[in-house]
């Protein structure tokens, strides 16, 4: 039974850490790609995690939770870095499938008021 | 069944996954998707160090994942950093 | 005591990092996980310059537990579009009007929408009235934008802004 249930999460987590980097190679623009490894790794990593602290706690050396603590902290971390490669790109003005929309283009890069790359902006158009 | 089916496909998926994302590291084209290759890198050396300290049944291995993910979080947002505001420093 | 303890819950969350760390839960290791919280939140009072308060903690805990269970479907679903083809999705980039105020409201509803359905927040505007958040596979924009404001946005406003 818990033989069965290892194999299980270890399975599906490596199936989604595997889809997350496929979608890295698959998918066609910078923006769509971002979203393979931001979600679908989380879980994949988020249940071989488990697996991991199931299978220490059941050899009778008492509860190991500290897995717990990497997804943790990967799931407080992982959205940071996407937002922040989406606002490098979108600085970068790279090449998107998906229109921007109205207004958006003449913004600068966030509140950290970067005038220089505002005023480059302005210029580019 | 575990160690004798799960446990050595997962490893050769989890091999794929770098594979493919060494792809993506090499390929580019542009800096964001090296970032984001180098960033998907260092979750799939999480995933390779949990399989394998389930695998030798040894605990040793999680320390090094816990500083792989601090240091690779890091790694990631000094990246995205310099692009954001490197031209203010030229 | 407040001068003692600013932050009991910054110093309650720093012995349970102790805890999971050492991964034994000896009264030892109790103690000086606790000894550390007290210690740590005491010296870095100074950087944390708003104390977030919540004011409904019930439902923070219902609003944790949907974005688990969302976490899993969203995984699915962007699993499935990965697998299929390329071409046929629908990227959207959409423009959702926050009635958000607070530095910590905000930044916890952009890290939700990266977690969850599908999306990624890409920008918060200089004025902070508006997130720019892209979509991998959108049949509808503003129905999506609608959906983020009555299924994270509400909840967050009513425990931390109400």
């Amino acid at each position: 039974m818990l033989d069965a249930l290892l194999s299980f999460l270890i399975l599906t987590g490596a199936i989604f850490t595997f889809i997350g980097s496929l979608g890295l190679v698959r998918l066609r623009d910078f923006y769509t790609r971002l979203h393979g490894p931001t979600k679908a790794t989380t879980l994949g990593v988020g249940s071989l995690l488990i697996a991991s602290s199931l299978f220490f706690s059941t050899r009778g050396e008492g509860v190991s939770l500290h897995e717990v603590l990497v997804t943790l902290f990967l799931f407080i971390t992982a959205p940071v870095s996407a937002h922040l490669l989406s606002k490098a790109a979108l600085h970068l003005k790279l090449h998107s499938l998906a229109p921007l929309p109205q207004g958006e283009r003449s913004e600068s890069s966030g509140p950290n008021r970067s005038t220089v790359s505002q005023n480059s902006e302005r210029d580019a158009q | 069944m575990m160690s004798s089916v799960a446990l050595p496909v997962a490893f050769a998926l989890v091999a794929a996954a770098f594979a493919l994302s060494f792809w993506r590291l090499l390929v580019g084209p542009s800096a964001p998707d090296r970032i984001l290759a180098l960033d998907t890198l260092y979750i799939n050396a999480i995933a390779l160090l949990v399989l394998l300290g389930i695998h030798l049944s040894s605990a040793l291995y999680f320390e090094a994942a816990l500083l792989i993910a601090l240091m690779g979080f890091i790694g990631t947002v000094a990246f995205c950093k310099y692009l954001l505001r490197g031209d203010i420093i030229e | 005591m407040r001068r003692w303890l600013p932050h009991p819950l910054i110093a309650l969350a720093l012995a349970a990092v102790w805890l999971l760390l050492a991964n034994r839960f000896s009264p030892g290791h109790i103690l000086l996980g606790l000894v550390l919280g007290v210690a740590i939140s005491r010296f870095g009072a100074r950087f944390w310059l708003e104390i977030p308060r919540v004011h409904r903690p019930l439902l923070l805990l219902r609003f944790i537990g949907v974005v688990l269970s969302d976490i899993v479907v969203a995984n699915l679903a962007v699993a499935r579009r990965i697998l299929g083809s390329p071409e046929r999705l629908r990227p959207v980039f959409v423009r959702v009007p926050l009635a958000l105020t607070s530095d910590l409201a905000i930044s916890l509803l952009a890290n939700t929408i990266c977690l969850t359905p599908g999306t990624v927040s890409s920008r918060l505007s200089p004025d902070r009235a508006h997130l720019l958040v892209h979509a991998l596979d959108a049949a509808d924009a503003t129905e999506l934008a609608a959906t983020i404001k009555r299924r994270y946005e509400a909840p967050l406003r009513e425990i931390f802004e109400p």
